[in-house]
């Protein structure tokens, strides 16, 4: 076994270079490589971690937005519903206020028109009897060529119509 | 048996330094190859992109597996220890896979220096050395309250702590013996095997059918164990190298 029969006399070459070749690669590779290779990794992990929770951070404030948004447009809508309710309440208001005036004005109207033929009947019938006192005066003085006052006449006139 | 042999390459054989021989031998050519193959493989994932190519992706499990393996065993401590565990175990794997190559086919002789317990022995006592320094950097005399379990009864003590003390200091030599046994035994069945497909096809076409084709149907088998086997080995002794840390690191 050349292992053991060898071993006297290569067992200071075989440590040399084995301290020199593995002393070289913890040095080169083992202290300068793998730390820059580890913090690859680190730092590649470190911004995947990141991105996911900014993801996630997205999500939360799009939700946020989204629900904002479902309020605002809840509120609007209540809100024109409000105000249509509002114009529709003034609107009936206006209109009843306007038909109101709007009777009292004709009522008013009415009841001078009333007047009006009351007094143009009264003025008529005036004239009425005044035409017939004159009438009666005249058929007396044509009949009997009397005379009677005026008085007389119109309170005869007066009389008969009465009795119609 | 002359797979594992040691020969100085490129006239080196009398290089020394200090009186010991460093002569540059087939082993040391694949320790370099390996490290060159290790640090190949790391570079190319040094793009440090955010979005990793195949590569990166591969230098990046690997690293991440070595983090991993330290924070379950050893805690948030363990941190510290990925670039020694990374290069033993990125090492060590390099070492295993290289020697099964089938470099043979184009005239290369592969050589698998885990196979060597001087080297397994020598990373088994870096490993070692690495739990006592910190053991002792942390924790001063304290660090012997380890060989000294939790509730143990007062009488039990002097029993107890000798035992310890033994299973604590065979460490190194089981955490190295075991990647050269392992190793070394998966080459000899692989070279024994090939052996009886070579001298039963050499006795006669009968043998060779008979004896040669079932055994090459198991080498087939058996080195698809022994990649597993390398990469098995190679994990088993970052684990324990990452354990033992715990130990020095935490204590009980």
């Amino acid at each position: 076994m050349p292992q053991i029969a060898q071993l006297a006399a290569t067992y200071s070459s075989q440590i040399f270079w084995l301290l020199l070749t593995f002393g070289l690669l913890f040095f080169v590779v083992g202290l300068g490589m793998v730390p820059k290779i580890q913090s690859t990794v680190d730092s590649r992990n470190a911004k995947i971690a990141d991105d996911l929770a900014r993801a996630k951070a997205a999500f939360a404030r799009a939700d946020e937005i989204e629900e904002d948004y479902r309020a605002r447009e809840n509120a609007s809508r209540a809100a024109a519903q409000a105000l249509v309710a509002e114009a529709k309440a003034k609107a009936a208001k206006d209109s009843e206020k306007q038909v109101a005036t709007a009777d009292k004005k004709i009522a008013a109207r009415i009841a001078e028109a009333e007047e009006a033929i009351k007094a143009s009947s009264a003025r008529a019938l005036a004239e009425l009897e005044a035409v017939s006192a004159e009438a009666a005066q005249d058929m007396v003085a044509k009949i009997s060529g009397g005379e009677i006052s005026r008085e007389a006449a119109l309170q005869a006139v007066k009389v008969a119509l009465a009795h119609g | 048996m002359h797979q594992f042999a040691i020969e100085p390459l490129f006239g080196t054989s009398n290089l020394s330094l200090g009186g010991y021989n460093i002569a540059f031998t087939n082993s040391a050519l694949w320790m370099v190859v390996a490290a060159v193959a290790l640090w190949i493989f790391v570079a190319g994932g040094m793009k440090r992109s955010l979005i990793p190519g195949r590569w990166q992706m591969a230098v990046e499990f690997f690293t991440g597996f070595i983090e991993k393996l330290l924070t379950d065993n050893v805690g948030a401590g363990g941190k510290k220890y990925v670039p020694y565990v990374f290069t033993l175990f990125m090492f060590i794997l390099m070492g295993n896979i290289l020697g099964l190559l089938p470099l043979g086919l184009v005239g290369v002789h592969p050589f698998t220096f885990t196979s060597h317990f001087t080297v397994t022995g020598a990373l088994a006592v870096l490993s070692f050395s690495i739990v006592l320094i910190v053991g002792f950097w942390k924790h001063g005399l304290h660090f012997f309250s380890l060989f000294v379990p939790h509730g143990t009864p007062l009488p039990m003590i002097p029993v107890i702590f000798p035992i310890e003390v033994v299973s604590f200091m065979v460490r190194p030599f089981s955490l190295g013996l075991r990647l050269f046994v392992a190793m070394t035994a998966g080459h000899v069945l692989l070279k024994v095997l090939a052996g009886f497909v070579i001298n039963s096809t050499n006795a006669g076409l009968g043998y060779g059918a008979l004896v040669g084709i079932p055994s090459f149907t198991l080498m087939v088998g058996i080195s698809a164990l022994e990649l597993l086997v390398a990469v098995i080995q190679a994990y088993v002794f970052a684990l324990l190298t990452s354990v033992y840390i715990n130990d020095a690191e935490n204590l009980h």
